[in-house]
């Protein structure tokens, strides 16, 4: 059994908070139901489903804590995870950073979860092989993918008497199609909540151009160009970024947030003012959990304001040190762009290179967010407004904050998540000036 | 293991537990008790009886029992202590010529059976769109047999109060050679499977890893600038006895560099980190171009696993990896060419039996016993990382013996073997290699990798870089990160140090497939020169 409704979830919680003798007691429960598809090489690969429950306890002596886990839900079971918890926490040592648990909280119900998606059956999942497959062997190209489902429910409890229960779903779809010489390839993502919104017929569709359209690409000089990245190519810089919004690094002096002296950044114009991020975990795009990792209630917020830093993550141990008020760690970034299409965005540019995707992103300076990565699955040169030819991919060494104070134009935001980002985003297509690409690759 | 995953692992509290893979926490005392043999033969035997009774031509079956614990601390501070378990069954079938797979943690008879009828009817009903059979090569049954991991110190058993106090120690001595912040971790690893096959084998494997990685950050708040600098340790196929810091561990290099080998001095290394952050600090930037670069073992092992280890791994030069991992420059037509990988000095090879080695094991979990095999030979591609069922492929008609799962609940598949590259020949150390280096950087640890998706063009960047000039190390430098397209970069290798050099370093998390699982694996090598190795300069400023 994976998916406990409200009531099974908060009779286990309950019997647990009850069972523990410690000061504190924190017990965190988690099911889901996963289900996937994997193709390659124009053939199903492996398929499968995995169901898993898991209770986590944290109990407290004063500043001692202790956590165990357990995926049995007996009485005798969890009398054995509560003791666990105990004995860990009797031995370990204090942590001066530990926080009471919080009193109970009121928590606004976020549209995380699509029946829908909890309803796909093991023939709907070969059916989007089929629709990947089937074109792309009609037209002499070769698919691989991978197509995996979830649906599941999280809820906790505390000895403090504060409770929190929701179900979410989530279906993740990426494909990449070469072509049968492997001179070319495209790619396409699609992440939601709600399957009826996933059409894989169409997606292929955008793969199989991708992948006919990048062949015989041709070499161009690596330097500074105008790019206009596509958001599933913005939305891995940019997520990356986000670790430097933690406000203890930032104080600590050894993020890009913090301020020479000491301090932070925050309320300082750091970005282009066109760039403004919100949190909103009730979005119906990108909806999060209406609490964040430690249960504080999520709030509608800025992130950045008119590129200026409107908020930075802080730890309910460093907000109160610091004599700052606590707000929720965002669980999903919805940036401001305009209403253009990522062809519309084609079509203004005089010069200037199109990239589908980037791909393995590594940190090489903290000071400055300074990015290393690769374009992949559908470069091309754009000339007077048109798509010219594909170029060959290239490596890129970029900081997404000097990206930020590039920008040239900012199209319509999509939805982003899954493998491509961190969080669930609403990311729109930019365009921008001087971004470095610094070698060539002969990767297709 | 990227930095996402680093922030996953060491997670405080409830969110560190959650993750799929880690299995239940438990106590302490019991990580250091084992499963009953008896009772794992019992188990397996049934779930073979069940698979071959429902058609299975091919069943074989993993009890697996993983173990965990993990250490965190940062400064004065323990961030947290977990202890983790994960037990169950995993049963894979050839039923109708097509793999099937099913896993569960009941293990029960009846619970072992319906996984095993479960596995063969998945692959029965896969079989529906099966084009071509699965073609096994055949691996001879080896009975009764067991392996463990040859540590002398389990680290499962030593107390967490003494890694506790070697941490906090580790970090206080960081603190007081000068470092603002410091994070240390303990990661100990032990896995216990029980592989059973319908070919006749019971393997009985015990196979502990342990990793001790150390950050230490130093900044300047005049100028608001800050750097770190890694431990220079490596994670390891041993026990705790490689914490034991022994002499005959260490390798004294130049400019009073002390690396490691067999053995680690976590306190030496933390003070060594303290100073080095502190004074790349105030190291001058690097002038970008053409260097030849020294580069030592503890930056080799990266660039030898992005650069060789994945692209000759058999999966991904046939496509099978292509919506995820990538595919390779390194195709079979290359292979059938000759194709000159590397310089004549170049020798990599796969190796799951060195000692001390992540990736050892007796058995592959396939139940295939591990070797060693060339993969370049004297600069030519002449090989790659198979299977059972994909080595006839290459004409071959045993495995290499490179199969793993990082749980029971996860299916085996081709996971990259140790890759090494084998020591120079004749008589070279260090300072024998520099001593005709005119315009050079000699590179020690690894730092910030990237490579494309066919593993042609990849960057890299380190812990620590010195400038060589007319055959002399000489000061530090800082941003430097090289770039290269890989068969230039190792046919442009111009010198390997002797045996006396070598050393391996390796990766705890290295993750591959849909769903992802991860593997540890080691690559071994003496300092290595290359000529004329693009450099570019990573300072950039925000304003």
């Amino acid at each position: 059994m994976s998916m406990f409704t409200e009531a099974e979830a908060k009779a286990i919680l309950d019997k647990v908070i009850k069972l523990s003798v410690a000061d504190e007691c924190n017990a965190s429960l988690g099911g889901s139901i996963n289900g996937n598809i994997r193709f390659a090489l124009n053939n199903v690969s492996t398929s499968g489903i995995v169901s898993d429950t898991s209770l986590a306890v944290q109990v407290a002596f004063g500043k001692r804590t202790g956590v165990a886990t357990i995926n049995e839900f007996d009485d005798a079971a969890l009398e054995r995870v509560v003791r666990r918890a105990e004995d860990l926490a009797r031995l370990a040592p204090e942590n001066d950073e530990y926080m009471p648990e919080l009193g109970k909280q009121e928590y606004l119900p976020t549209p995380t979860y699509a029946q829908s998606t909890a309803d796909i059956t093991p023939e709907y999942r070969a059916q989007v092989a089929a629709d990947s497959i089937d074109p792309c062997k009609a037209d002499d190209l070769v698919a691989a993918g991978f197509l995996s489902d979830n649906a599941g429910f999280s809820a906790f409890a505390n000895s403090k008497g504060n409770f929190g229960y929701q179900t979410s779903t989530d279906v993740n779809f990426t494909c990449t199609v070469r072509t049968a010489d492997g001179r070319g390839s495209g790619w396409v993502t699609s992440n939601y909540e709600d399957v009826t919104k996933f059409n894989a017929k169409d997606d292929i569709k955008i793969a199989i151009q991708k992948a006919k359209g990048s062949a015989d690409a041709k070499a161009l000089e690596p330097g500074k160009y105008t790019v206009i990245l596509e958001p599933a190519a913005a939305a891995g810089l940019i997520s990356f970024m986000m670790f430097g919004f933690d406000a203890r690094q930032a104080d600590e002096g050894r993020s890009f947030m913090s301020k020479k002296g000491g301090g932070n950044r925050l309320g300082e114009l750091v970005f282009d003012p066109r760039v403004s991020v919100m949190a909103d975990p009730w979005s119906t795009d990108a909806p999060a959990f209406p609490w964040d990792g430690s249960g504080v209630p999520r709030k509608k917020h800025a992130i950045i304001d008119q590129g200026k830093v409107a908020h930075l993550n802080y730890s309910r141990y460093w907000a109160q040190k610091q004599g700052k008020p606590m707000v929720a760690n965002p669980g999903n970034l919805l940036m401001a762009g305009g209403t253009k299409s990522t062809a519309e965005l084609v079509k203004g540019t005089a010069k200037g290179i199109l990239v589908t995707r980037t791909w393995y992103i590594r940190l090489v300076d903290p000071q400055t967010v300074l990015l290393t990565g690769l374009t992949r699955d559908g470069t091309f040169y754009i000339e007077n407004g048109e798509i010219k030819y594909p170029v060959k991919n290239f490596r890129f060494n970029e900081s997404p904050v000097i990206m930020l104070n590039n920008i040239e134009e900012l199209g319509k935001p999509m939805r982003i998540a899954g493998d491509e980002s961190n969080f669930a985003m609403m990311i729109p297509p930019m365009k921008l000036r001087d971004f470095t690409f610094t070698s060539l690759s002969d990767a297709v | 293991m990227d930095r996402r995953d680093f922030m996953q692992y060491t997670g405080f509290g409830l969110a560190g537990l959650m993750l799929p893979g880690f299995g239940r926490a438990v106590a302490a005392e019991t990580l250091v008790t084992p499963m009953d043999v008896a009772l794992k033969k019992a188990m397996a035997d049934v779930a073979l009886n069940a698979a071959t009774g429902a058609g299975a031509t091919y069943c074989d079956v993993r009890v697996g029992r993983y173990l965990n614990q993990f250490v965190v601390t940062r400064e004065e501070k323990v961030q947290n202590v977990v202890n983790t378990e994960s037990t169950g069954v995993g049963i894979r079938v050839i039923a109708n010529g097509t793999w099937g797979f099913a896993a569960t943690s009941n293990m029960t008879s009846a619970g072992v059976a319906a996984a095993a009828r479960q596995a063969v009817a998945i692959a029965k009903a896969n079989s529906r769109n099966q084009t071509v059979p699965v073609h096994l090569a055949p691996t001879p049954g080896v009975g009764e047999v067991s392996w463990r991991t040859p540590i002398t110190k389990n680290a499962m058993e030593v107390p967490i109060k003494d890694k506790v106090e070697l941490l906090l120690g580790v970090n206080a001595a960081a603190l007081k050679a000068g470092a603002n912040f410091v994070n240390s971790t303990l990661f100990v690893v032990n896995e216990q499977k029980y592989f059973v096959s319908t070919d006749g084998s019971y393997i009985d494997q015990d196979v502990h890893r342990l990793w001790a990685p150390l950050n230490v950050t130093c900044i300047d708040k005049a100028t608001g600038k800050f750097r770190s600098r890694q431990g220079l340790s490596s994670p390891v196929g041993m026990g705790y006895e490689y914490l034991d810091g022994a002499a005959t561990g260490k390798v004294l290099g130049p400019n009073g560099l002390i690396s490691y080998g067999r053995s680690y001095d976590m306190v030496e290394d933390a003070i060594a980190a303290a100073k080095q952050a502190q004074e790349k600090l105030k190291a001058p930037s690097v002038k970008p171009g053409k260097y030849d670069l020294v580069l030592d073992p503890g930056n080799m092992w990266l660039t030898i696993h992005e650069s060789v280890g994945h692209p000759t791994e058999l999966d991904r030069v046939l496509g099978y990896e292509a919506n995820y991992a990538g595919t390779s420059f390194a195709t079979l037509d290359k292979r059938e060419a000759k194709f000159k990988y590397g310089s004549d000095l170049v020798t990599l090879f796969a190796d799951k039996t060195q000692v001390g080695s992540l990736g050892a094991v007796g058995y592959d979990d396939e139940g295939v016993k591990t070797r060693r095999w060339d993969l370049i030979k004297d600069g030519t591609l002449v090989n790659y990382q198979a299977i059972r069922d994909q080595v006839h492929i290459l004409g071959e008609n045993a495995s290499h013996g490179c199969c793993y799962a990082d749980s029971w609940s996860s299916v085996q598949f081709q996971r990259m073997a140790n890759v090494s590259l084998a020591p120079g020949k004749d008589k070279l150390d260090v300072a024998g290699m520099v001593k005709d280096v005119e315009n050079g950087i000699y590179i020690v640890g690894a730092g910030s990798f990237s490579i494309d998706q066919q593993r042609y063009n990849a960057q890299f960047g380190g812990q620590l870089f010195y400038e060589i000039k007319n055959g002399k190390i000489g000061a530090m430098i800082e941003d430097v990160a090289y770039q290269m397209r890989t068969p230039e970069f190792w046919n442009s290798c111009a010198a390997i140090c002797d045996e006396s050099d070598y050393r391996m370093g390796g990766s705890f998390f290295d993750g591959k497939g849909q769903p992802g699982q991860v593997s540890a694996v080691s690559h071994g090598s003496s300092t290595t020169r290359f000529n004329g190795v693009n450099v570019i300069n990573t300072a950039r400023s925000l304003g």
